[in-house]
């Protein structure tokens, strides 16, 4: 298994401001769902030092999933902080992707696709069996790769989830539309031609409509699978910025291919390899000073 | 450079053979077409929409023919259409990898290729004879028996070139799956199923085997469903094979008009799945 940490735990210097001076051991983030029963791939580090508080929104324990009988997952756990960005990465083929796909249960759609463990969202395992996955996946968003609009006009798009659990009258559901557009900073573009089909759009414009769409329903995870990884670099750089700016209200996880988005736009790193969670620390720290060799090699370019 | 130029020369013979045998395909066509024109156009007239199918020697038309196929097509269509994207949907969405989908799927090809005389004795037995005469009921229903298998495979076949990355968006934002169908999916193949339709009513307005034992035939003017009805298909193997010129004459008219609309349906449907590919 793993071998023992070569280095102590807080033995690098930390450059972030605000750094732990007195030396003290890491606090233990996770004290009250840890689980020592399962023997720890990883140690979890300390939350960000200027919000040690910030809740545990989603609290991934011990997740294994297997393609019919193939296991892609090897046991995860791992905390998705509330108001942060955890970002998953690791070479194609990782199970980051299978991962996410877990925390809304889509995975469910494809008979012979198991998962084992526990998610907790809000201290309630999602995984439980006979748990409206319907209701389920309206509190926890998803963007995929490549932008899917719907068959239907801009507006539809983005009404077409509130519809599903509300019915609003007119006045109340533009509105709704509205505020979800601009949350996705699309708004401008769209404003006078909402009952155009959604499939008029430019690629990193239909990505944002796939974001309005994914927030107007209000859920309090966003999932995010390679979001960027289909577009061009101004797109992308819109889509960050907006990750930064929605990641005020949510609980974000993204999967990225890419280290310089991964290490701009998340607070939290999972380095996932080979199906096991190798690293998980605050972004800085991956990137700064990585404890795992591994990590250290795939963030620097020399595998994967 | 020789191996190059062996390479053209089999590159040329290869183009030319094709090209040979795309013509001689097309050839027929040519002569079909031409030889319905020539013969036919003589009897499209206001006579022929406005006349009945007459008795030998006297002057008519094809009326009661032209909306006896109208209503019974109308009717197969009605029945078929809906079951068939009801099945297909099954297929496609309900039956993914299920051994039970994999049944229905092969025994539906079956009747895809079932030969339409089959059918049309199938139905002249169990109806039929049960109900003791001809019938323009009986006729819809074999039409429609030929309608469910097309429409359920192009369906099922136009459901799953909808990307599953839509399924899922829909899934993930919560939706349940008979909504995914209906809100998403549904409209995302709605020009290819409605193709598939169009196709369908292609297939059914020329068959005749199948009318002959179940709607027969009708001289005179019917709306009675429950009685023999007249119909493009019949008249015309009737009058064709009769020694009358007149009616042989309605009979080119007759395979014109037939030939006509298949055509036009056709002709259509291509537009619509051009649209939807545009669309896309």
């Amino acid at each position: 298994m793993t071998p023992p940490l070569a280095r102590p735990l807080v033995s690098a210097p930390h450059s972030s401001e605000g750094t732990n001076d007195d030396g003290a051991p890491p606090r233990q983030a996770r004290s009250p769902i840890s689980a020592p029963a399962i023997a720890p791939l990883v140690q979890f580090p300390p939350a960000a030092e200027e919000e040690a508080t910030t809740a545990i929104k989603v609290d991934i324990r011990n997740i294994k999933f297997f393609y019919g009988k193939v296991q892609a997952l090897h046991g995860i756990s791992l905390p998705l902080h509330d108001r942060r960005v955890t970002a998953f990465i690791g070479p194609s083929g990782c199970g980051k992707s299978t991962l996410l796909r877990i925390l809304n249960r889509i995975y469910e759609l494809y008979p012979g696709q198991t998962a084992t463990g526990e998610v907790y969202l809000d201290g309630a395992n999602i995984l439980t069996p006979g748990l409206d996955v319907n209701r389920l996946r309206a509190k926890i968003g998803m963007v995929f790769q490549k932008p899917t609009p719907f068959p239907m006009s801009i507006y539809d798009n983005v009404a077409f989830g509130i519809g599903l659990y509300e019915k609003l009258p007119k006045s109340e559901l533009d509105d709704r539309v509205e505020s979800a557009v601009r949350r996705a900073a699309l708004w401008d573009e769209v404003k006078d031609k909402l009952r155009d089909s959604g499939l008029s759009l430019s690629g990193g414009q239909q990505q944002r409509l796939c974001i309005a769409r994914a927030i107007a329903v209000e859920p309090e995870v966003l999932l995010l699978d390679e979001p960027a990884s289909a577009l061009d670099p101004i797109s992308t750089q819109r889509i960050e910025e907006l990750i930064a700016e929605l990641k005020t209200d949510y609980c974000i996880a993204i999967v990225t291919h890419n280290m310089q988005q991964a290490a701009r736009s998340s607070d939290y790193t999972a380095f996932l390899y080979l199906g096991e969670l190798v690293e998980f620390d605050e972004t800085e720290r991956i990137f700064t000073h990585p404890r795992e060799r591994r990590t250290e090699d795939y963030i620097t370019g020399r595998f994967g | 450079m020789e191996l190059y130029s062996r390479r053209r020369l089999t590159n040329w013979l290869v183009i030319g053979l094709s090209v040979l045998a795309t013509a001689f395909g097309l050839l027929w066509l040519v002569l079909v077409l031409s030889t319905l024109l020539i013969n036919g156009i003589s009897a499209i007239g206001p006579s022929l929409f406005t006349q009945m199918t007459p008795p030998p020697g006297s002057s008519g038309g094809l009326l009661n023919a032209i909306a006896g196929s109208l209503v019974m097509t109308l009717i197969a269509t009605l029945i078929g259409t809906p079951t068939g994207i009801l099945a297909g949907t099954f297929l496609a969405e309900y039956a993914r990898g299920s051994r039970f989908g994999e049944v229905v799927r092969f025994v539906n090809d079956i009747l895809l290729s079932a030969p339409s005389i089959i059918i049309g004795l199938f139905v002249y037995e169990v109806m039929v004879v049960r109900m003791g005469h001809f019938s323009a009921w009986a006729g819809a229903v074999a039409l429609a028996i030929i309608t469910i298998p097309v429409v359920v495979r192009t369906t099922e076949d136009m459901l799953r070139l909808v990307p599953s990355a839509l399924r899922e968006a829909a899934a993930a934002l919560g939706a349940p799956q008979w909504k995914v169908i209906v809100m998403v999916t549904y409209r995302a193949a709605a020009q290819g199923m409605m193709t598939g339709v169009l196709l369908a009513i292609a297939r059914i307005s020329g068959e005749t085997a199948p009318l002959l034992f179940t709607a027969l035939n009708n001289q005179f003017w019917s709306g009675d469903l429950n009685g023999p009805m007249a119909n493009l298909p019949v008249v015309i193997f009737q009058f064709a094979m009769s020694p009358y010129a007149d009616w042989q004459v309605l009979a080119w008219g007759g395979a014109l008009l037939i030939t006509a609309s298949i055509l036009v349906l056709n002709i259509t449907a291509r537009m619509l799945a051009a649209w939807s590919s545009f669309k896309q």
